[in-house]
């Protein structure tokens, strides 16, 4: 049996089950959660696999499955599977990653009372993740995000007793429902403009060439052509997901969740939804390229909102002390490169980006919550340290990370899928900005990565926890084992010379050659200088004088107080948000207040005042005129009053048992009355 | 047996139900939720006379479920509402016990 | 259906019979599918299942009580129970002999052809006055709930007379 998109819908449907069998498990039954969860996850992989050998024989054709959904007047809606080799390389990567994450979080969630509810969300979390990525049908798509988005809440949440969890859980809920809205208001565009949401549908999909020639040739006010306006409106839906520029800031919050869950949702697939989601779509958001007359391309936006997430996450992970939030913002500045590809026209380096990023920063998060399990949740890396003879294993993988993350070069994935992005912003037409952004990320990254393991690992134990920290169990640092080797052996997938990846992705020959290496010989060694400056930079300022007590103050917060406390302030664009948003909304219900109270109160009082009037003139009368004859009838009624209220017992049931019997009495002359 | 019966059958059946429920639950969201099952029942009727009826409208049984519904929608938000008014009043919600309304 | 609604009716735990009356609605509006009345069956689904539930569940928690009292099977309860029962089964007796003896015309083959073009234009049209007091009711009733469900608030000492 060959695997089809007909069998496609098993693999998000597995972890559902095993979220389902986990939320009706008895919450003592730890075992049968964790395990089916696992299992789950495990044939997922097997089936993602096969789904990606049965792709890479056809890279460039889209098999589908639809199906009508439900239909509602004249057409049905659609919905379907889409089986191409961007679903599958994500779908492998997915449930490769989660598995491990999956088996990881074995030991750092046992102690944990809620660990059943644990695995129940995030199966239910790969479940939609999956979902997202196997759907052929925008809607579809929107409906698996959604409850990515909430599972993602459930699990920010997860410790829900402390309060900043909750609140975390809540800024990030709402700060990317913002952005989905966006997203909403493009499907319902698109759906509007074509009668169509699936994706390929034997030419007659959004993706495919009929729709997008419409979709192109309308311009709206301002000569932008539908088309630009649709993406934009998707690209805001990756936005708030991918935690780009404006909608940021939910990001480095949602690092209250447990680790496993950082690694998991925040750093390798969730985050990762909104660039897949843009690659989804790209042949909607690049049509408008050819067009010469719009004044705007859709990807001209993306590469630049990419370019300033690249470089303002790089810059505020250097002034975080946490080191949960270094790597936070570490992610948000990764994906500002993914999404600068994107931009610059090549979806299969940020693809490759993804998929290399997404091994590496999970090693990296996992590796860092391998730290914090065994420091006793010490988080602070100015009171960690000295941890590299204590927890060797953790120390290995988590310098292979870092190392992939700077983009050493050559040996490590990070390098490679860096290069592809470089190249690509390099051969740019529209602007060499991006390129320099970039290029200025790779010396903060090398330079910020470096601070953090010589803050962790070297030196001197800063406090008790520190002291007393010991490798954790094999359950915990096989999966770090694994993700290592990934995160080294991933990138010679896609190096210029042999571009396997992009080839297989775009559906394109494979050229390979020796001679791609030295084209862009000079932009790679630039690069491998810049990696050099930052490593070195590091190293000369934290690992040549090691900290020694937790108060010693950063060597960059003596030269540039003022800078410092504005990145540990990650720019202020929490408390920015508070002074716009926050206080347009309280002023918006101040003026409303205000409107209540005065105008609709005043005319509420005149009317009150008027009806006052009126009152005291009905009474004169009536208390002069009409008095005499009620008086006593009304003697005679409330006599006859009082005894039919002997009836009124107070009790519902009577009553209505009294209507009940009443009714049957009806239904009895009815039907023997032969009213047939 | 046309699917017709069938459906009065199975409506008739959650009519008494619900109204087996609503008699004997002492609680009051339960006695709401009888009567809520009782409205379901009524809806059922009114769609099986539209879909299996002899002369079928295009509309018009759905219409009447839909204003059921959202008349269904108020009655127990109000409903609920009051249960709680009545909690806080007397710290229980037995319907027996809320009988301050007697003559 | 009948079999949770009937359960929910006899469960003691009132968070289980809310969640069986839930999987009762959900059924009822299956029953709407079957039946080919797609938009009733969602308004159903997103009446019921999504907002009724919400709020019984809401106060089903919110007036939590001692378990105590209603462990204890009064004999009032008893009596009433049994005279429920006995005015359930004769109505079930007399609508379901009266269902089996009649006879119905012949019912039409396929559904009525019904889009929501054709429900969005007779509610506007012919039903638009009761769609009106429709709406007209729920705003009054919600804010009656609202008021009735709120707590008082506090006065302010310099309010007080």
């Amino acid at each position: 049996m060959t695997f089809t998109a007909n069998h496609l819908w098993l693999i998000p449907t597995l972890p559902l089950l095993a979220a389902g069998l986990g939320a009706l498990a008895p919450s003592k039954d730890r075992r049968l959660a964790a395990g089916s969860a696992i299992v789950a996850m495990a044939i997922s992989f097997v089936l993602a696999c096969l789904a990606l050998q049965s792709a890479l024989q056809a890279p460039a054709t889209h098999a589908v499955a639809n199906f009508a959904w439900f239909d509602l007047g004249a057409s049905p809606m659609r919905l379907g599977f889409l089986l191409d080799p961007l679903t599958a390389f994500m779908c492998v990567m997915v449930t490769f990653v989660g598995l491990l994450i999956f088996i990881f979080s074995l030991g750092y969630m046992q102690a944990d009372a809620n660990f059943k509810q644990f695995f129940c969300f995030l199966s239910l979390f790969a479940a939609a993740m999956l979902g997202v990525l196997v759907a052929n049908s925008l809607l579809l798509l929107f409906i698996c995000w959604e409850l990515v988005g909430l599972a993602s809440y459930l699990l920010i949440g997860f410790w829900f007793h402390k309060p900043s969890a909750a609140a975390a859980a809540k800024k990030a809920f709402i700060t990317t429902r913002i952005g989905d809205l966006g997203l909403l208001l493009g499907l319902l565009w698109l759906y509007d403009a074509t009668g169509s949401l699936l994706f390929y549908d034997g030419g007659q999909g959004v993706l495919e060439n009929t729709a997008l020639a419409a979709l192109a040739g309308q311009t709206l006010g301002g000569g932008l052509a539908l088309s630009t306006a649709i993406g934009l409106l998707i690209f805001c839906g990756a936005i708030g997901k991918s935690g780009q520029f404006p909608l940021h800031v939910w990001l480095p919050d949602a690092m209250e969740g447990p680790t496993p869950v950082s690694a998991l949702i925040h750093a390798a697939t969730m985050v990762a939804a909104g660039v897949f989601l843009v690659a989804r779509v790209y042949p909607l958001m690049q049509i408008d390229a050819a067009l010469a007359a719009v004044p705007v391309h859709a990807l001209t936006v993306v590469a630049f909102i990419g370019a300033i997430t690249a470089l303002l996450g790089a810059f505020i992970a250097c002034g975080q002390n946490d080191i949960k939030r270094v790597l936070a913002f570490s992610t948000v500045s990764q994906l500002g490169y993914m999404m600068l590809a994107l931009g610059v026209g090549s979806w299969t380096a940020a693809i490759f980006h993804l998929l290399t990023h997404a091994f590496f920063k999970a090693l990296l998060f996992l590796g860092a919550g391998s730290v914090i399990h065994a420091a006793h949740h010490e988080q602070d890396i100015r009171l960690l340290g000295g941890l590299r003879p204590k927890m060797k294993i953790t120390f290995a993988t988590f310098a292979i990370g870092m190392m992939a993350l700077s983009g050493v070069p050559f040996l490590f994935s990070g390098f490679w899928s860096k290069e592809a992005i470089l190249h690509a912003a390099h051969a740019w037409d529209v602007s060499h900005l991006p390129l320099y952004a970039g290029l200025a990320a790779v010396v903060l990254t090398a330079f910020y990565m470096t601070r953090l393991v010589a803050e962790t690992f070297l030196g001197q134990p800063r406090s008790a926890a520190a002291e007393h920290a010991h490798e954790n169990s094999a359950v915990m640092t096989i999966p770090l084992i694994l993700l290592a080797l990934g995160a080294i052996g991933l990138g010679f997938l896609g190096t210029p010379a042999w571009p396997w990846l992009q080839a297989r992705l775009s559906g394109t020959e494979l050229h390979s050659s020796l001679h791609h290496l030295m084209e862009g010989s000079g932009l790679m060694l630039l690069s491998i200088g810049l990696v050099g400056v930052g490593l070195g930079l590091g190293w000369w300022l934290y690992g040549r004088r090691l900290r020694t007590t937790a108060e010693a103050r950063d060597p960059l917060v003596v030269t540039a107080p003022q800078v410092m406390a504005a990145l540990a302030n990650r720019l202020g664009f929490d408390e920015l948000y508070a002074a716009t948003v926050g206080r347009l909304n309280h002023f918006t219900a101040t003026l409303a207040q205000g409107i209540d109270r005065w105008v609709l109160g005043g005319l509420v009082n005149f009317l009150a005042q008027l009806g006052v009037f009126s009152g005291t003139v009905n009474r004169q009368l009536d208390e002069d005129g009409l008095n005499g004859g009620f008086d006593q009838i009304s003697a005679s009624v409330r006599g006859s009053g009082q005894r039919y209220a002997q009836a009124q017992t107070g009790e519902a049931h009577g009553y209505l048992r009294v209507m009940a019997v009443a009714f049957i009495v009806l239904a009895l002359v009815l039907v023997l009355g032969g009213a047939r | 047996m046309t699917p017709l019966h069938l459906c009065l059958l199975i409506s008739s059946g959650l009519f008494c139900i619900g109204l087996t429920g609503a008699l004997a639950r002492s609680n009051t969201i339960l006695v709401l939720l009888g009567i809520e099952l009782m409205l379901n029942a009524a809806n059922l009727n009114f769609i099986a006379f539209w879909r299996f009826g002899p002369a079928p409208s295009p509309a018009n049984g759905m219409i009447f479920v839909l204003f059921a519904i959202a008349v269904a929608a108020a009655e127990a938000a109000v409903g609920l509402a009051l249960i709680i008014a009545v909690y806080r009043h007397q710290k229980n919600i037995r319907l027996q016990e809320a009988n301050t309304l007697r003559g | 259906m009948l079999g949770s609604a009937a359960a929910a009716m006899l469960l003691r735990n009132l968070i289980h019979s809310a969640l069986l009356l839930i999987l009762s609605w959900a059924s009822v509006a299956a029953f709407y599918l079957w039946a080919g009345a797609e938009f009733a069956a969602f308004a159903q689904i997103l009446v019921y299942v999504g907002a009724i539930s919400m709020v019984v569940l809401f106060a089903v928690l919110l007036t939590r009580q001692n378990q105590v009292a209603d462990v204890v099977i009064e004999p009032a309860s008893r009596k009433r129970a049994t005279t429920a029962l006995t005015v359930g089964a004769c109505l079930a007796g007399i609508l379901s002999a009266a269902v089996v003896a009649s006879r119905f015309p012949a019912a039409a083959v396929t559904a009525p052809a019904t889009t929501v073009k054709l429900i969005g234009l007779e509610l506007m049209e012919r039903h638009g006055a009761a769609l009106l007091i429709i709406g007209v009711i729920l705003t009054v009733a919600l804010i009656g709930a609202t008021l009735l469900a709120a707590t008082e608030a506090k006065r302010n000492p310099e309010d007080a007379p």
